[in-house]
């Protein structure tokens, strides 16, 4: 466990009593796994909250862990344009409860990442406005990037 | 199809200035668009779940094909997320062929932009002049890898080859002769009328709208943001080397038009300095575990060879973690984001490609604009679909 710890998930801990369930570091970049039902809040806070200015959603993807009790992580990375800082904000998504609360309301570029999501991994995104796939064809069946669909060909 | 008056016009897939296989559904009431639906995924090749199945050092060809015209920059992209992955750093000399190999990247990609835009715009002449100097660019990165443009120039660790005279007396020539023209495509347009009338106040994006929608590169900074990846968290060379960032005013079709233009300046500058500063020394860091041995070793050295055969049957093998690596490429910030479980091959690759987010801006900007602009618009944010489908 490293000592040192991050201003801004101290800061999420602060606003957020209890809503963030794990933090780790790799190679100076900092991972908050937070609440599901608080990600909303928690990216509005990092948004809005004047030093901390994290305006800018670089990416939103997803994980799947198939051996995991639940197997899903969704992944945001969020960046300072004027702190020039980083930081990864996870989820974790259960196979009984594949929603998630849409960040269309904060990012226009959730638009489309959310869909691209959707669309590979059967994550849905409550609240998004038109949650319909975009790269695959609109009667396509599965979800191609989750860890169970075939690779070889063979039948689904 | 008629709706009252309103009418529905399919756009693309396969429309010359849709640059590559984007289908755009537009909703018209007269000349004016009323609603713009664009599709995505024509040329969906799975990238992503492919880059599960392959090693390290296996995957780098397939990032040749994001970009398609900027191939350099891509490969570039692609090895430091790996080496950040792995935790090192590579020989200063690697570092400032990178620096030089990706700016010609930008010249080239910036180059085949000015030639399409001019010529959906009508300026037929543009096209022949800027594919003459790509020509040049490509003709410079045949020199240096073999390759035009799948080049796969970069290698985990270092770079594939070293400068060799040719190359290094062929580029002096052309950054000297580079500038003039320049000159000569914005003396053609950047002052003509019907360029002005064409380009100057439409399609604007206000600074937050554009960092609200995620854009990346010129399509982010023509509308005033100064957010250059180079500038604000540098890699490679970047931070020994003297350059500016161009930004926008107003943020409508003619300033994305200039900014480029002046990266093109720009490169050229970086490119001068990188070939004056080029420190000796070797590309590649001496890693067994990372980097093949030198051929001539093969023959002679058995541990050369053990190593070799190793590096190439189990791979480059990085530790459990997770990173993000970005680097500005020609149309924005291109990131891979690796998740790896410590085996030699990535558990999940997400490529953050800029012309992904920059073409979700289009039903924002084309809302009542006339139709006439559509094809101004499109090539104002320069997208390749190759990397929009991935």
């Amino acid at each position: 466990m490293e000592q040192e710890k991050n201003l801004v998930i101290e800061k999420i801990k602060e606003r957020f009593p209890g809503a963030v369930k794990n933090v780790y570091s790799f190679r100076g970049e900092w991972t908050a796994v937070v609440d599901k039902k608080s990600i909303v809040d928690i990216c509005k806070f990092l948004k809005e909250t004047p030093e901390l200015d994290f305006s800018f959603l670089v990416d939103l993807t997803a994980l799947d862990f198939p051996d995991r009790d639940i197997p899903f992580e969704v992944v945001y990375i969020l960046y300072s344009i004027s702190q020039s800082k980083r930081i990864f904000v996870k989820v974790n998504v259960g196979v009984d409860d594949l929603v998630v609360p849409s960040l269309t309301c904060l990012w226009e570029s959730a638009n489309w990442a959310e869909r691209e999501v959707y669309d590979m991994f059967g994550i849905k995104f409550s609240g998004h406005p038109n949650l319909k796939r975009l790269l695959m064809p609109e009667d396509f069946e599965g979800y191609p990037l989750r860890k169970e669909f075939p690779i070889n060909g063979e039948e689904l | 199809m008629f709706l009252q008056d309103e009418m529905i016009l399919e756009m693309g897939p396969q429309h010359p200035s849709t640059h590559g296989v984007l289908r755009l559904t537009l909703r018209l009431k007269g000349e004016t668009i009323l609603d713009v639906d664009p599709k995505i995924g024509y040329l969906h090749r799975g990238i992503e779940k492919i880059a599960e199945r392959l090693m390290y050092t296996q995957f780098q060809p397939y990032t040749d094909r994001l970009d398609y015209i900027s191939a350099p920059a891509n490969n570039l992209a692609y090895v430091q997320s790996v080496e950040k992955l792995l935790g090192i750093d590579v020989t200063p000399r690697a570092k400032f062929i990178r620096v030089i190999l990706s700016e010609l990247a930008r010249i080239s990609s910036h180059l085949v932009w000015l030639a399409t835009h001019a010529l959906d715009l009508g300026a037929m002449s543009m096209f022949l002049y800027c594919f003459r100097e790509r020509e040049l660019v490509l003709d410079l990165i045949e020199i240096y890898c073999g390759a035009r443009l799948t080049t796969s120039c970069m290698e985990i660790g270092g770079v594939r080859n070293d400068l060799n005279q040719e190359f290094i007396d062929k580029l002096n020539d052309f950054i000297k002769m580079f500038p003039d023209k320049i000159q000569d495509y914005e003396n053609l347009l950047t002052k003509n009328r019907i360029w002005l009338k064409r380009t100057k106040g439409i399609g604007i994006i206000t600074a937050e709208q554009a960092v609200n929608y995620g854009l990346t590169g010129p399509a982010l900074r023509g509308s005033g943001v100064k957010y250059d990846v180079r500038k604000a968290q540098p890699y490679a060379a970047y931070d020994q080397i003297d350059f500016e960032v161009p930004i926008g005013m107003v943020g409508d079709v003619y300033d994305r038009y200039l900014v480029r233009m002046e990266e093109m300046r720009q490169s050229n500058k970086i490119i001068r300095q990188a070939l004056e500063k080029l420190p000796e020394g070797a590309i590649k860091i001496q890693d067994s575990r990372i980097t093949r041995p030198n051929k001539a070793d093969l023959s002679t050295s058995m541990e050369a060879l053990i190593q070799y055969c190793y590096l190439i049957m189990e791979g480059i093998i990085p530790p459990k973690g997770e990173v993000y690596s970005s680097v500005e490429v020609p149309k924005g910030e291109l990131g891979f984001y690796i998740y790896s479980d410590g085996t030699s091959k990535p558990y999940r690759m997400k490529i953050r490609t800029p012309s992904f987010f920059n073409v979700a801006i289009l039903p924002f900007m084309s809302k009542g604009a006339m139709i006439a602009d559509m094809v101004a618009f499109i090539a104002s944010i320069d997208i390749v679909l190759g990397e929009i489908d991935r």
